[in-house]
């Protein structure tokens, strides 16, 4: 089964990085850029078919090391 | 004094943090792997030293705020024991959950190193014993990721509380403005656990204790834990 875990910033923590490349993205001409946030996305390929359990081992996998929450939140695609 | 430094894949500062140990308190410390399980009995004193563990990947300490020996590391300061986290180190303590917050990327997105002045917050700690309240020290600093960040309640309990170790200041002493390197709420250089017991700064007192290189403003820190 593949999974994927997407990690982003929690709203109201700065993102220099973010805000970095939408300067360079300004400095190259690309239009109508209003903001860039930085996240991070993991691919993970798990073994077995049973999608709520993986649900569940995925959610403990953020929480103990993909994302660390006192400024990243996570979301989970199976 | 027993004390064991905590090596992990990536540390570059432990021969640092071992001379400075050594120096204050006579005695070299053990050089502990982070994969083993256990500190040796009747260890006194953590240190987690500078460096990139596990390169950084994930985020500054993330992989090795897991790894096998901080169970350990975690039983001990739970029972009182004194854990030092210089840098990596201090980053190594807030992923770990041994300290709260966060080391998020300098706001100007550049990597600082150079010599930089902190004021010590408390005197009255087994690590800074050795100090004045007040008192600006000049030590190193080397990071890219030393940005604190925290939850408003975090940072109202911490400063509440008097848990701020050091903050960032210019020669006389003056905090924060531009002698403030990395964007760090409220200019906070280093913090202390609940009981005091754990201690994770960004500077490195370590390599300011011999005279060649610059300074010996970082002696006091290790000959306060020696004596503590």
């Amino acid at each position: 089964m593949q999974a994927r875990v997407i990690v982003t910033l929690k709203n109201g923590i700065l993102d220099p990085q973010g805000k970095a490349i939408e300067g360079a993205l300004r400095s190259l001409g690309v239009e109508g850029v209003a903001s860039v946030r930085q996240g991070k996305v993991f691919d993970i390929a798990l073994e077995g078919a049973d999608a709520a359990g993986a649900k569940a081992r995925l959610q403990t996998a953020c929480e103990k090391l993909l994302a660390n929450t006192v400024i990243e939140n996570f979301s989970i695609e199976i | 004094m027993k004390a064991a430094v905590i090596v992990f894949p990536g540390s570059n500062r432990e021969r640092d943090m071992a001379r400075a140990l050594r120096q204050a308190n006579g005695r070299a410390p053990d050089m502990i792997w982070s994969n083993d399980h256990d500190l040796p009995a009747g260890t006194d004193l953590v240190v987690l030293p500078g460096g990139f563990s596990y390169g950084d990947y994930l985020r500054c300490g993330a992989i090795a705020g897991r790894a096998p020996i901080m169970d350990a590391v975690r039983a001990f300061a739970a029972g009182g024991g004194l854990v030092l986290g210089v840098c990596n180190g201090f980053q190594i303590l807030c992923e770990s959950g041994l300290l709260p917050g966060v080391l998020m990327r300098n706001a100007n997105l550049r990597f600082v190193c150079r010599t930089q002045h902190v004021r010590v917050e408390r005197a009255d700690t087994s690590f800074t014993s050795g100090y004045a309240k007040g008192q600006a020290i000049k030590v190193a600093i080397a990071h890219g990721e030393g940005n604190y960040e925290a939850d408003e309640a975090t940072i109202e309990r911490l400063e509440g509380e008097g848990r701020v170790a050091f903050r960032y200041c210019d020669a006389k002493g003056r905090v924060g403005g531009v002698a403030n390197p990395n964007g760090s709420r409220n200019d906070i250089a280093g913090i202390y656990s609940e009981r005091y017991n754990v201690l994770g700064l960004m500077p490195h007192p370590e390599n300011f204790i011999d005279p060649l290189v610059g300074g010996t403003d970082g002696r006091a820190l290790f000959a306060s834990l020696a004596a503590a």
